[in-house]
Order: structure tokens, then sequence, then C-alpha cells
């Protein structure tokens, strides 16, 4: 559980791709809302640096996305949720999903 | 006599003294600085060679020195600290001194961001104030900076190069006293064209007398067209360029800027020569060294005289 | 505190092409506070080797560690039980550490993950400045607090040179005039026949030229 986006670092965002994450978003209060003044500031940072770390390395970029609501927006969370989905859909699986699919195809290949 | 280098006689003469300066080939053909040497000797009492000004390599002052001397020049050997550490500064002032050269013009040096190679190490072993105090030890006493006594101290009419321009304004002429005191016997100025602010200057080093105590030479540099007159107070660190310098010689029609930054820089030696505690001037021709003779001819400051 | 910059993803990437079995060892010292190599950026950066390598078909098996001081050999001892299992020590902590994490662990091959910086302060979160370059042979006192050595481009012991204009350095309009600062400085403390005095030729064997220098405080020993 985690009280507050504030509290998300860069590792435990990386930590969901290493596990197989295809996309990310990170949904915190809205700017100048955060109930610890600016934990949803910081996100914002941490998740603009673990954007472009996943550019560097190839994997990314459009798998990781911040959003502000605010806990009565329910519907516009469906539709944020839809359209990063979508988002996802349209990059595809992460190249470490492909990676891992593949050597599970071989392996399988190798057993019969 | 310190070092009975000419251009220390013309001095305690009393004579208004001329110096001019050569900049080295960046190359190793010596008939380049042969070429120079031509349009220099007889309108000087001593030429500055450069040494890698602005951090550009070229031909070693000391090679160019020993080339305008063949020639009959005499030479003022200019001396970076940020290239070489206090032993090899030690060692080419004994071989400078040994060949002859008898003027010594004591520099920081241009930053090496400035030249052919930014990523060179620089040295600023010692610094230029130090350098002033090392050759006034080693011609003075006759012993190296460690105490060892020198067999056959070098001789140097010792120089400091001062920019009255550069900021904190108030530290200048304190600085000028410094180098006095480290042991300079004459300075030449950065280029002057902000002549009020220097007036200011001179005021002030007048008030800590320092004119009895060092040949002020005031460096002046013809301008070739308001563009370079632009170029320099945009690109050159404390180059103080006054507006009605620069708006006198771009009212002039290209073709005839070059005649009137000559006529602007003769009028300038010839209020230079009228001013009290200016006992020379520094004509730094940059790569126009032709126009020597026109100038300084020109100041009325030929012949030059002819010390025994 | 010793600052330091992460070496580009790639560059370190290149280092590790032939291993496949690491550790990245962080240090809780000054790296840490200038967070370029604590324990939070061993995580982020193991995470991010591993993703990097297994997105180009190839894993990579990393222990992550974080040493008190990588400068102290009784924490570096730590990681002797366990460091003979691992083909190399991929270190985020400065020079000094990397190098005595090499001296201790002679058969194992040390990377840097870092390029270490320079002795330095915390300007503001995000920004580091140079303030000491350890000459070995302090002269504070003369210059109103503020080193020339380290604060002059030209390390001038009797600046400022001419390229100041008003109050910036002519190697970079980013970088203030030392001497302008120490000037300032020292008229504000009332101190300026500082200024006039001609000081003595540096001795620079206190700094960085005589081979590594050492401190041996008998007293301590």
């Amino acid at each position: 559980m985690l009280p507050c986006t504030g509290r998300i670092d860069e590792s435990l965002l990386l930590k969901a791709f290493e596990n197989g994450a295809d996309g990310v978003m990170v949904i915190g209060c809205l700017e100048g809302d955060c109930h610890y003044v600016s934990g949803n500031i910081r996100a914002r940072a941490r998740v603009e640096r673990v954007y472009a770390i996943l550019e560097r390395i190839k994997i990314g970029p459009n798998r990781i996305r911040m959003y502000n609501l605010s806990a009565g927006e329910g519907s516009k969370f469906a539709a944020f949720a839809n359209e990063f989905v979508d988002q996802i859909r349209e990059i595809g699986p992460s190249p470490i999903n492909l990676v891992r699919a593949g050597n599970q195809g071989v392996t399988e290949k190798e057993a019969t | 006599m310190k070092s009975g280098s000419n251009l220390e006689k013309v001095l305690a003469a009393g004579h208004f003294s001329v110096t001019a300066e050569c900049g080295p080939p960046r190359g190793a053909d010596p008939d380049i600085v042969r070429k120079k040497a031509a349009f220099v000797k007889g309108n000087v009492d001593a030429c500055n060679v450069t040494d890698n000004q602005t951090s550009v390599v070229r031909m070693s002052s000391l090679a160019g020195c020993l080339l305008i001397k063949e020639e009959g020049i005499e030479p003022l050997i200019q001396m970076v600290v940020r290239d070489r550490n206090r032993i090899a500064l030690q060692s080419d002032l004994l071989g400078a001194s040994a060949m002859g050269v008898r003027n010594l013009l004591c520099l920081s040096g241009d930053h090496q961001k400035f030249g052919d190679d930014p990523q060179a190490k620089n040295v600023f072993d010692i610094d230029s104030m130090q350098l002033i105090h090392m050759v006034k030890t080693m011609r003075d006493e006759g012993i190296f900076p460690s105490g060892d006594k020198i067999q056959g101290a070098p001789q140097f009419y010792i120089g400091c190069a001062v920019n009255p321009f550069a900021d904190p304004f108030e530290i200048r002429v304190p600085r000028l006293k410094l180098k006095m005191e480290a042991g300079a016997d004459f300075v030449q100025t950065q280029c002057i064209y902000n002549m009020e602010k220097f007036k200011k200057y001179l005021e002030l080093a007048k008030q800590e007398g320092l004119p009895d105590k060092i040949k002020i030479l005031a460096g002046v540099t013809p301008l070739k067209s308001a563009g370079m007159a632009k170029f320099m107070r945009r690109m050159v660190a404390g180059m103080d360029i006054p507006d009605e310098v620069v708006n006198r010689i771009a009212a002039e029609p290209k073709e005839k800027q070059a005649a009137k930054g000559i006529e602007m820089c003769i009028e300038q030696i010839q209020e230079l020569k009228e001013m009290e505690g200016v006992a020379g001037v520094h004509v730094m021709a940059i790569e126009w060294e032709e126009k020597l003779e026109e100038i300084i001819g020109g100041a009325g400051l030929l012949p030059r005289p002819v010390m025994a | 505190m010793i600052t330091g910059t992460p070496k580009p993803i790639e560059e370190i990437l290149e280092m590790l092409e032939p291993y496949d079995n690491i550790i990245v060892a962080g240090c809780h010292g000054c790296v840490t506070v200038c967070r370029v190599g604590g324990e939070k950026e061993v995580q982020v950066l193991a995470s991010t080797l591993r993703l990097a390598r297994e997105a180009a078909g190839r894993t990579i098996t990393i222990r992550e560690v974080s040493l008190e001081r990588q400068c102290d050999p009784e924490y570096i001892e730590q990681m002797r039980p366990y460091v003979g299992d691992y083909q190399a020590v991929l270190s985020i902590a400065c020079g000094a550490g990397i190098q005595f994490l090499a001296e201790k662990f002679t058969t194992t091959p040390l990377l840097p993950g870092i390029n270490t910086g320079f002795l330095g302060v915390t300007v503001r979160q995000g920004e580091w400045s140079e303030r000491c370059q350890g000459c070995g042979d302090c002269v504070l006192h003369l210059t109103g607090g503020i080193c020339p050595v380290t604060r002059c481009a030209k390390s001038l012991f009797h600046g400022p040179c001419g390229g100041s204009v008003q109050g910036i350095c002519e190697v970079d309009k980013e970088v203030k005039c030392g001497w302008q600062l120490i000037i300032d400085r020292l008229k504000a403390l009332g101190q300026m026949e500082n200024y006039g005095k001609l000081k003595p030729y540096k001795g620079w064997n206190s700094s960085r030229d005589g081979g590594p220098r050492r401190i041996i405080r008998e007293d301590m020993i």
C-alpha cells in the first residue's frame, strides 16, 4: 500500500517493467491538492526520469505516464485508463515480454 | 642599467618610446617572420613577439625573437605562465638571455579554452606576478628561486601587462603597483579606446607615484573597420570600445574605414604623447604590420632615437 | 562532499559486455547525498541494466549491495564472503571507493559506474559546485574564505586577470570571477590589505604532483 504517489520511487516503477508490465500509469492527486504538500509533484519528476531511462534503453518511450485526478472523478479515471490501455495496445508488448515469449517458444520447441 | 636593452636606454634617456608586436606564424616558415620584421624595422625601440596568444599554437616566441633579432630589430620576448612550469620558465629565461634577448613581458596567458586545444591541461604553476618576481630575483640577486647561485644571471628589462578596463576597476591600479613592487620595470597596457577611462586610471596611478617607478607604455590597436571594432567589443573580454569610437569609423564608407582607423590611431598616439605619466606607446597592429611606419611616422615618432 | 555524475548507460552496458553475473555496489557516503551512488541509485541502475540486457536478449544477474562506505576497509570486508561468486563489481561510489574495492578484491574486475567529480557543495537540489581542489596548503584566511586555486580558472594568486568583466570570468558566462568574489569579500571584511601583498610561489608538492598523497597522524595510529 502506498499512502501517496510521493512514496513511489524510480526503482519501484522499473521493477514493474521487470515484472512484465507493458505500461505503467501513475495516478496522483490533482496538483496543488496533495495531502503531503508535494508528493504528486515529486512523483511526476520520478515518472519523467523513468520515462527517460526507458527511452534510453529502448523499452519505452510511451510506456509510462502520470495522470492527476481527484477521488471524485470516477468517470475521468475510466477514460484515462481506457486511453492509456489503448496507447499501450498500439505500441504493443514490451520488448522484455517479447524476448520472454520468444525464449519460451524456444524451450517448448526443444522440449518436443 | 638593469639589462642594457635598447628599450631601457630609450626610456631612461627620457624619449617617448615605441614598441610594436609581431605574432609568429602558425608554422615553421621563418620567412613569414622576416617579412613582418621588414615592416617593423626602424620604427620601434623593441618589438614584442607573442607567446601562443589566445592559446593558438604558433612558432615559439623565443624562435621569433631570434629571427627578428637577425633582421636587426631589438626583440621583446613575451612569456606566459599558462604552458610552462617554473622549471621550464627559468630554463627559457636563461636561454633567451643567453641568445641576447634583453626585454621580457611576463603574462598569465589567455585561457586555453580559447585556442586550438581547449582540452589541454594548463599549468599556471606560478602566476604572472610571481614570474616578475622570479625574473627580478634571478637578475638582481643572481640566484634561482631555489636559492642556488646562477652561473651568469639573465639580464632582462622586465615588463608586465595591465588591462585598465577589466573589472573591478578599483583594483587595477593597486594591481599595477603590486607588479611594480614585484619587479616590473615597464608596463604595456591592453589596447586603449576609452581614453576617458584610461585618463582616470592614469590619474590614480599618478596619485600612487607609479609613473616614476614604472614606465607606462600605452597600448593602441588601429581599427581596420567598424566590423573589427564591433567584433572585438563583443568577443574580447575586457575590451572597452566606446560607441563614439565605433560610430566614428562606421560613419565612413567601407573602403575608407581602414584609412580612418589609422587616422584615429595616430590622433590617439599624439594625445597619449602629451599625457604626463605616459612614457611611450605599444602599437599592436594585428596582422597589419605594414601600416606601422605610416602610423608611427604619422604620429611624429620617427626616426627612432639611436642609443649608444 | 565528493560529487559525481552517472556514466551514460550505453557506456556501462559496453563495459558489462563480457559479464552475466555481477554486483552493483553503492556507497552510503557522499555519493548518496549527491544522489549518484547510494542505495536507491543501485536499485535503479540494477533494474535498468536488467531491463536493457533482457531486451537485448541476454539476461544479467545482479546482486545489489550498498556499503556504509567504500573508502573504509571494515565495510568493504562485508563483501568478501560473496564477491568471488560474481564475475565483476560495478561500483557507483567515487573513484576512491572503486579503487579501494579493486585493491581489496584482487581477482575481481572493478568497473566504474559514475564519473567522479569534485569536492563541492550543494547549491540547490540538483546543482553542485566545486569549492576545493584539496591542494594541501590552505590560504583561505588570506583570501576572504574564497579559494583562488579552485575559483579562478587560472588558479592565479594575484588576480583578477584581464578577462574579468562585471564579475564574470571570460571562460564561461556561468562562472563568476573568483578574484572578483575574493575582492568583494575582502572589502566587506575590511581586509583589503591582504590583497596588496605578494604571495609566495605555491608549493604544489602538497597537491597533485607527488603521486598519491598520504596523511599520517601518529596520534591516531
